[in-house]
């Protein structure tokens, strides 16, 4: 599996241009993994993406059709590409701020549309490759480049705007759990209409050194800690769930087709 | 590479036609083979719109009415790589929300056809009246330098005709083309006679060829598309001929910015044309484009008459801008008058190609002009 993973890359591309302990790596194997274990062709692919850190997941990494777009217009290129030639297997992936910020209005949209293309937003909270500015994401208190006394402006949940909006696949996951990511993923990915994935992904250079994680490593035990499953959750106290992170497939995941 | 074309059957029976203009730039795009159109309604180009819903669901096309202007020239620019023409069309406010795709269209040299139905700006403006304020903004509203192509119909002949041939040029350098109409010909409603044939440009496809860079500096190169196995790589980040991103590489920055200015400008004759009424032994010229060159031409009449050797030129193609053309007006005029429904864009352009006294004939109060309105101005402004 691996071997066929490492075939999925464009090799001359490496070193990669991630920052140590970014959770955007267990995110792109992830998503690798899931189209490599479902049997399916990266020529049948079409990956696209808008700017910032998680726009170069797919490109230039993923050895197959890739078109990597403005900030915030991924899904709308993506929506012309896909009714024109129907065959071609959508994935768009981008971060929080291109997908819910600039490209907000296209988000919805497609949502509405119920667009037949999988949206994986890599959500770190933050505006990582710009230098570490308030998003439309990040959780109110935390401080970054732009709210140095801490965010005032409560953040979106994008699992809730997309289901709203229409969305027929709505899950969530942080990249500290790749199994049940992965396995999310192939869902979304064989899932007919316009699906979502919110993955949770951590930014240490730019998000946990301005908010007390000392290392990637305490970013990564933080979402470990936070993240309760939407079953767990069910059977838990309101109390103890006060703060945490509601992870799992929301809408369209029981009985899905993967 | 010299603009191939070959000839097919015309998509509308041949005869003559009562059409709209808008309508007609429609059946043109549909002769073109135009079978992708995203869009979001906007006066007074939103005929075009309907029209093409009509006519793509009869030819097995795509149509979308997307979110906004930033949307519909996303849909476009990925319909476009998943190997279709593809048209658009707005006026000004939808242009503005346009550019930053049309910028990304031309780095990422991505064939498409924008009709701009020019209105009185700016801003909102006169939303249902007439301007050609849009002149600027089509060229130079992307940051950075862009060559692209722009045509200016005078009629609902020229609104089929040169919609056809924007979405040649648009395939045959792989740029955005416009189609700079106004308001006055958009909805004017007259004659439209369609022949046999139409002749058409094909984008090109070799497999394996690199999408983005040319031996040749001034070159164009093969389009593949999306899903024919050719990893393609695309960006609107600098990059080399395959698509890898070379952010900070002086050398392959200048080489792609100068092959995508001169892949227009080293062949602008074969987009550049022109007109020319009673130049034989004019001493005085009319630069005149769209619907104001109807008016012009009555002046221009008008005044023959009356004794004065007027002549007029009037662009057919906006841009690349036709400097010869009006070169050699200034070397034979004593003066040239530009009337415009805006406050000189075309004039300023003109300047730049001739010494000799450039007179604005502004107007900018969302009417058309009348003839006897331009023949005042130049009584007026006699040298």
């Amino acid at each position: 599996m691996n071997e066929k993973i490492y075939q999925m890359i464009n090799q001359q591309v490496f070193p990669s241009a991630f920052c140590p302990g970014c959770g955007h790596g267990i995110l792109m194997n992830a998503i690798l993994r899931a189209i490599a274990e479902l049997e399916m062709e990266m020529k049948d692919m079409l990956f696209v993406s808008g700017i910032g850190c998680a726009a170069w997941i797919p490109s230039p990494h993923f050895k197959a059709d890739t078109l990597h777009t403005l900030h915030g217009r991924a899904i709308a290129y993506a929506t012309g590409a896909k009714l024109y030639n129907p065959k071609l297997k959508v994935m768009i992936v981008s971060g929080d701020g291109d997908l819910s910020a600039i490209g907000g209005n296209h988000l919805i949209h497609a949502a509405r549309r119920n667009m037949d293309m999988t949206v994986v937003c890599a959500n770190n909270g933050i505006y990582g490759m710009t230098g570490g500015q308030v998003a439309s994401t990040t959780p109110l208190g935390s401080r970054t480049s732009t709210t140095p006394k801490g965010n005032q402006e409560p953040p979106f949940d994008l699992c809730k705007l997309v289901e709203a909006a229409g969305g027929t696949f709505v899950a969530r996951q942080p990249v500290v759990t790749p199994i049940p990511l992965t396995r999310t993923l192939k869902k979304a990915i064989v899932h007919k209409g316009f699906s979502f994935v919110d993955v949770l992904s951590p930014c240490p250079t730019q998000f946990g050194r301005r908010n007390a994680f000392r290392t990637p490593y305490d970013m990564l035990t933080y979402l470990k800690n936070t993240c309760v499953s939407v079953e767990k959750a069910k059977s838990t106290a309101p109390d103890e769930i006060k703060g945490k992170i509601l992870v799992g497939e929301f809408v369209g995941g029981k009985g899905g087709e993967a | 590479m010299a603009l191939q074309l070959k000839k097919v059957k015309s998509s509308l029976s041949p005869g003559w036609y009562f059409m709209q203009g808008d309508e007609a730039a429609a059946e043109g795009a549909i002769a073109a083979g135009c079978r992708f159109y995203a869009g979001y309604p906007i006066t007074p180009s939103s005929e075009v719109m309907v029209h093409m819903v009509k006519r793509l669901a009869e030819v097995n096309g795509v149509f979308i009415q997307m979110e906004d202007e930033i949307g519909s020239i996303g849909a476009l620019i990925g319909a476009s790589w998943a190997g279709a023409k593809v048209l658009t069309a707005t006026a000004g406010p939808g242009i503005s929300l346009m550019t930053e795709g049309i910028g990304y269209a031309v780095i990422t040299e991505t064939p498409c056809v924008i009709i701009d139905v020019q209105r009185a700006g700016p801003s909102t403006g006169q939303a249902t009246r007439p301007g050609q304020g849009d002149v600027m903004q089509v060229k130079w509203g992307a940051h950075g330098d862009n060559e692209i192509v722009a045509l200016a119909p005078w009629s609902v002949q020229e609104m089929y005709e040169l919609t056809i041939k924007a979405f040649n040029f648009a395939e045959r350098f792989r740029v955005p083309a416009f189609l700079l109409a106004d308001e006055g010909v958009g909805h004017l409603r007259e004659t439209l006679v369609i022949h046999e044939e139409v002749e058409i440009f094909d984008r090109l496809k070799k497999r394996g060829e690199p999408p983005f860079g040319t031996e040749d500096p001034t070159g164009v190169p093969p389009m593949p598309a999306f899903g024919e196995g050719e990893n393609l790589l695309i960006t609107g980040s600098t990059h080399d001929e395959r698509g890898f991103r070379k952010t900070a590489d002086p050398g392959t920055h200048a080489k792609l910015t100068e092959r995508l200015v001169r892949k227009v400008r080293d062949y602008k004759n074969e987009v550049i044309q022109t007109e020319s009424y009673f130049m034989e032994d004019a001493e005085f010229g009319v630069v005149s484009f769209g619907f104001t060159a109807r008016a012009a031409i009555q002046a221009v009449k008008t005044l023959r008459k009356e004794g004065l050797k007027v002549g007029m030129l009037r662009l057919v193609s906006i841009w690349p801008f036709a400097d010869e053309a009006v070169a050699e007006m200034g070397r034979k005029c004593k003066a040239i008058y530009v009337p415009e429904m805006n406050r000189g864009q075309i004039a300023g352009e003109i300047r730049k190609y001739t010494s000799q006294p450039i007179i604005p004939i502004p107007k900018t109060n969302g009417e058309v002009f009348e003839p006897a309105e331009i023949v005042e101005a130049i009584r007026r402004n006699m040298i």
